[in-house]
């Protein structure tokens, strides 16, 4: 039964992985860069979940308070940072964006110091037991959260003008433009959606373990931009699996006590051999170059 | 808006003119001094040798390349400048040399692409799927059907564009731009790579669409055959100048363009 609870938890560490990832490869297909910040937006929308139950105490109003802020900032960020930039060579923009990481996570610093915050308000405890599965209520909240995003992400980018304007943007953005698209505003529109999904995420993460630092989405932001690669860069469907293939892997290995101590190592040498066995991700399409 | 400048010299109405369009790539001028005059339902050829600078004009007057100098206007509206999006909302739709469809999209999505201006719905009503929504899609997809119909393409409404044969392909890519709703349609060679038998469907493709459409089209054509069977009027352009313009017939009988494209 080990194996069955090591399942359910993965599918939620997974889901929350998939939220992130998806905005990692929204940004990808559609601004052509690695945002390496948009880990950072997660810890920026814990903070802003902080400071909202300082003022409120209700978590729903900080969930939302969180996404909100962190639309604004992903747009901000897009708009003053990497906008400018459209056209520069990749180089400069990866490291402008890991500069507006360095810098996030900088002022979180002075504005909040280096101690960590507890948002007890935030925490979901209690579990369900059914026989000898336990299932933690933080687990069935993000396993909700994650199926209601998969199915309106999916909606959303399959039936809705923005959401074909998007693939439209990915597939070919100069073809795009000439009919007519406002490809700022797509680019604008898939930060404030990968931003939002980052909220999600972090409230996700802060559910289950409360505890509130200017580098708690450091981590979780590579696992999922490696979540993004194993799927497949640029593709939304490859950002969930690949973000739940990982979540699942990390939870059983950590649930194998020998294995325990080299989960990193594991699901980065998972990674290594996805992307041995197919390069372009499980889901991504290998790029046929024009002549 | 300048009614002297709406109207050609001939009393009808000028939906396209560029006055002395230019663009410089470092040393090279890849387009100099071209000065084009369309008329309203007329079907214009541009021709000329590779790399005689058809392409580029093509990218100039949609936006794509800024002119060094030269204005162009667009049914006496001064678009000179203006970004690719813009000048498509003000009417002028292309097609490509080699297809560029979306080809991750089906045959019906593409041209809900192209429709993407013409039916307004916000993006915070497509998150929500608000009711506006809903009617919407549906008449982005009715409208999009419609056109398919016309372009007899609606069998193919749900096969991803990249799995429809060359030809229909050709077809795709003038029904989505005539889905944004154009004053004026540009066709990049169209006949690029086709046999003489998809050639002849898409002169009467085009014959078509200039006749229910009452469409003004320029064309990039390398094919004489297409060119002289169907164009009124002719641009000519070697090394970015005009070599030679006017009627079809009396321009490909021009001793300098016969040269331009055959040798000495």
């Amino acid at each position: 039964m080990d194996f069955i609870n090591a399942l359910i938890n993965g599918l939620s560490l997974g889901g929350t992985y998939a939220m992130i990832a998806i905005g990692y490869t929204m940004v990808y297909g559609i601004a052509k860069m690695l945002n390496f910040a948009h880990g950072d937006i997660i810890m920026v929308g814990g903070y802003a979940m902080y400071v909202t139950l300082l003022l409120v105490g209700q978590p729903i109003v900080a969930l939302i308070a969180a996404i909100v802020f962190c639309v604004i900032l992903g747009v901000c960020v897009e708009r003053f940072a990497y906008k400018p930039l459209r056209g520069a060579s990749p180089l400069a923009v990866l490291i402008t964006a890991i500069g507006v990481s360095s810098l996030l996570q900088s002022l979180a610093q002075i504005a909040f110091g280096s101690a960590p915050k507890m948002l007890m308000a935030v925490q979901i405890s209690g579990t369900v037991t059914l026989g000898s599965i336990h299932i933690a209520y933080y687990t069935i909240l993000t396993l909700a959260l994650t199926v209601v995003i998969m199915v309106a992400m999916t909606l959303f980018v399959k039936y809705s003008k923005p959401g074909r304007a998007m693939v439209a943007v990915s597939e070919d953005r100069d073809a795009a433009r000439l009919m007519g698209i406002n490809t700022n505003a797509i680019i604008a529109i898939t930060f404030a959606i990968g931003s939002a999904l980052a909220a999600v995420a972090g409230y996700c993460m802060l559910i289950k373990s409360p505890t509130l630092t200017n580098t708690l989405g450091a981590m979780p932001g590579i696992k999922a931009f490696t979540a993004a690669v194993i799927g497949g860069i640029g593709s939304i469907p490859g950002a969930m699996l690949g973000g739940i293939v990982l979540g699942v892997i990390e939870a059983i290995s950590l649930s194998i006590p020998g294995l325990a101590p080299f989960t990193d190592a594991v699901e980065f040498g998972i990674l290594i051999i996805i992307l041995l066995v197919k390069p372009a991700g499980l889901l991504g399409k290998a790029r046929r170059e024009k002549v | 808006m300048n009614d002297t400048q709406f109207v050609a010299s001939d009393g009808r109405e000028s939906v396209l003119r560029t006055e002395h369009l230019r663009i410089q790539f470092g040393g090279l001028r890849a387009v100099d001094d071209v000065n084009l005059e369309i008329k309203k339902g007329e079907l214009y050829g541009l021709i000329g040798p590779n790399g005689a600078g058809k392409t580029t004009v093509f990218n100039l007057l949609t936006g794509v390349y800024k002119p060094t100098s030269g204005k162009i206007f667009l049914c006496g509206k001064d678009i000179t400048g203006k970004a690719p999006a813009e000048i498509n909302r003000l009417g002028i739709a292309r097609t490509f040399q080699n297809i560029r469809l979306f080809n991750n999209l089906t045959v019906i999505e593409n041209v809900m692409v192209g429709l993407s201006n013409s039916i307004s719905c916000n993006i915070a009503q497509s998150i929500f799927r608000l009711p506006r929504h809903k009617k919407s899609e549906k008449e982005f997809y009715e409208r999009a059907l419609e056109l398919l119909k016309v372009f007899q393409l609606d069998e193919y409404k749900d096969y991803l564009a990249a799995n429809l044969p060359y030809g229909k392909q050709r077809k795709l890519e003038i029904a989505r731009a005539m889905a944004t709703n154009p004053t004026l349609l540009l066709l990049d060679e169209p006949a690029a790579g086709m046999n003489p038998n998809e050639t002849q469907e898409l002169m009467d493709d085009i014959t078509f669409v200039r006749k229910n459409f009452g469409m003004t089209i320029l064309l990039i054509e390398h094919d004489m055959r297409l060119v002289s069977g169907i164009c009124e009027n002719l641009t000519v352009l070697n090394f970015g100048t005009e070599l030679a313009k006017g009627e079809t017939a009396k321009v490909l009988s021009d001793p300098a363009v016969v040269k331009a494209y055959l040798g000495e």
